[in-house]
């Protein structure tokens, strides 16, 4: 007796999408890493996009994207990545072109790239996982940390006068030509997760219509980091992430464009 | 028909042979004294033509890595920059070998360290042939001595890192990219189809259609893996050296001493050493084309029949280290250069040339 003997096609209401392969994930158990995954393989097969699309793997927790989803994958130097899918979206201009970048990545090391890339209006997403700290490298400081926060560079919390202030990139980003849908999401809950999705899948459709650039924030949890348990981490997020970086659309001249 | 002799600068000679030969992309970034062959891409408008992309990137940070990108996917890609830029670039260079991605880069360099000098130098040796960026790579060198191998190399680096999976490099300097000399541009040649990039370049992020998903990475956790690619690397490199060394040798046979030099100073040398025949000096001059992989047993061979070995070069002595690993101590090597964008007149040469090994 097979699996589809079991579950009848009509029963099925939900199977792991098929762009996500077996390989067993590294992400710590309550990472917003694995969901945002999920989503990404959703919408390249609803959009019926499996066989061309390329996507930019990061350097950071991220950098093994490419071991989980069933995609041609290029992994970028720290922070690089939108200048490889600049490239590689006007070289290949019917192919669906997106990064995945963490914070640090994208808002500290690579924010040249990323404000330059956006401004141009190159025809990519931008995936944007913002969760405040450096995860795979042990818990460090990140440009959108926020004051008051611990992390292993900071023990002693953010304070501006040593350490700055944390930095509102997706707010910057709205605030450029070249960028078609800008918006802040998380996936926190099953309400979210969805707002989510639709999001991933707008910008994805905007970058196919030559409708500039698109930058998906996702305000995440990083547990591990955080030193909490996932629960805690998601009940901090809202209290203290939210606040900071509150979730909505930012800009969005999909329509209009 | 006749083939069409024009005049221009090595830097257009370059961005004219890029976009006749069917490259797919330019990436860059100004700096003086290159900048030509950007302003030259812009002001042909391949787009509309060949469908070449160019684009003026945010950095030589950026260019490098639109070019890592671009390679990935299989086109054939293409900087350009001079020593401060290539500098910044290393960082990708080191990527793309490491990911193992044909692609060609330009450096026209000019007088450092720092900011420097924009006059020519070719200090840039160490940094383009013993690594620049991190890790255990190498890149194909060549090193242009006339306009017309400015436009030449193009072609010829492409097939070199196409033939190997591996990032090649042109290394010219502010005398060869600015100089105007006569030049024969290579022929008109289609840019590739996709169906001829996959069955190129089957490794590339084209999209995964009817096979499994191809990754272009330079990471791997795994230390015995990574050892193993490594080794693989090193392997490559050792055909490539067993294969792809070019050299030019003028009045050889008879030399009594040897010049090597390479780049705008063997065109200074080459009258030096007509000079010195004049005087009756048995002079003769070993250009090395390939500065990775480098003429070591050329030059080897060479020395066995001279008294001594001048290296002419526009720094303080960085190509006479490879010269003395291939002579052994068997002759004297000595080096004659001038430093910050100073260029030598032939008789400092041959002036260098009796001070330093037949008056000894």
């Amino acid at each position: 007796m097979t699996k589809e003997d079991i579950i009848k096609p009509e029963n099925l209401v939900y199977q792991k999408p098929r762009l996500l392969n077996d390989n067993p994930m590294h992400y710590c158990p309550g990472c917003s890493h694995g969901v945002v995954h999920k989503l990404i393989a959703e919408v390249i097969d609803e959009m019926g996009m499996a066989e061309k699309t390329i996507g930019i793997s990061p350097v950071g927790c991220a950098v093994f994207m490419y071991n989980y989803l069933d995609i041609d994958c290029q992994e970028a130097a720290h922070g690089r990545a939108p200048a490889l899918a600049s490239a590689i979206k006007r070289l290949w201009p019917d192919r669906l072109v997106f990064t995945y970048q963490g914070d640090g990545d994208l808002a500290c090391i690579g924010t040249a790239e990323t404000i330059h890339a956006l401004n141009r209006g190159e025809n990519i997403t931008i995936i944007f996982i913002n969760n405040a700290i450096y995860g795979m490298t042990g818990g460090q400081m990140a440009p959108t940390t926020l004051l008051g926060m611990k992390t292993a560079t900071c023990p002693y919390g953010r304070v501006p006068e040593i350490h700055g202030y944390p930095l509102k990139m997706t707010e910057i980003a709205a605030t450029l030509e070249g960028t078609c849908y800008v918006t802040r999401q998380a996936v926190h809950t099953v309400a979210a997760i969805r707002r989510a999705k639709k999001a991933i899948r707008k910008a994805f459709e905007n970058s196919m219509q030559g409708k500039g650039s698109n930058l998906v924030e996702i305000v995440s949890t990083c547990n591990s980091g955080w030193k909490m348990t996932p629960e805690a981490a998601n009940k901090w997020m809202e209290e203290h992430m939210f606040p900071f970086y509150p979730l909505g659309d930012l800009k969005d001249t999909s329509e209009t464009k | 028909m006749a083939e069409e002799v024009v005049l221009m600068k090595g830097n257009e000679a370059i961005a004219h042979a890029a976009i006749r030969i069917g490259v797919d992309g330019y990436f860059g970034y100004p700096i003086t004294p290159q900048s030509e062959v950007l302003e030259t891409l812009a002001e042909q408008k391949p787009w509309e033509t060949t469908g070449m992309v160019v684009l003026q990137a945010e950095s030589e940070v950026a260019a490098i890595n639109m070019v890592y990108g671009g390679a990935g996917s299989g086109k054939m890609v293409m900087t350009s920059s001079s020593s401060p830029g290539v500098s910044l670039k290393q960082e990708g260079i080191s990527y793309i070998a490491g990911a193992e991605l044909p692609c060609l880069i330009v450096n026209v360099m000019r007088g450092g360290p720092g900011l420097g000098t924009i006059q020519p130098s070719q200090a840039d040796y160490f940094q383009t042939t013993k690594g620049g960026g991190h890790g255990d790579y190498h890149l194909i060198a060549l090193a242009p001595a006339s306009v017309q191998e400015m436009a030449d190399f193009v072609g010829l680096a492409f097939e070199l890192a196409f033939k190997y999976r591996n990032p090649a490099i042109i290394l010219a300097d502010g005398v060869i990219g600015q100089m105007m000399e006569k030049v024969v541009l290579p022929p008109f040649r289609p840019r590739r189809t996709e169906e001829e990039i996959i069955a190129q370049c089957p490794w590339a992020t084209t999209g995964n259609k009817g096979r499994k998903p191809n990754i272009i990475t330079s990471l791997e956790l795994d230390p015995a893996i990574m050892e193993q690619r490594n080794l693989h690397l090193q392997e490559k490199y050792a055909e490539i050296e067993a294969k792809e060394v070019r050299y030019e040798e003028i009045n050889c046979e008879d030399a009594e001493y040897l010049i090597v030099a390479f780049g705008s100073c063997a065109r200074i040398a080459q009258k030096a050493m007509e000079h010195a025949r004049e005087e009756g000096l048995k002079v003769g001059l070993l250009r090395p084309i390939t500065l990775w992989p480098f003429p070591s047993k050329a030059i080897s061979d060479r020395a066995q029949q001279t008294k001594g070995i001048l290296v002419v070069e526009l720094n303080s002595g960085q190509m006479i280290e490879d010269v003395k690993l291939a002579v052994q101590c068997r002759v004297p090597v000595q080096h004659f250069g001038r430093l910050g964008g100073i260029v030598p007149d032939p008789d400092e040469v041959i002036n260098a040339l009796k001070e330093k090994l037949i008056q000894k």
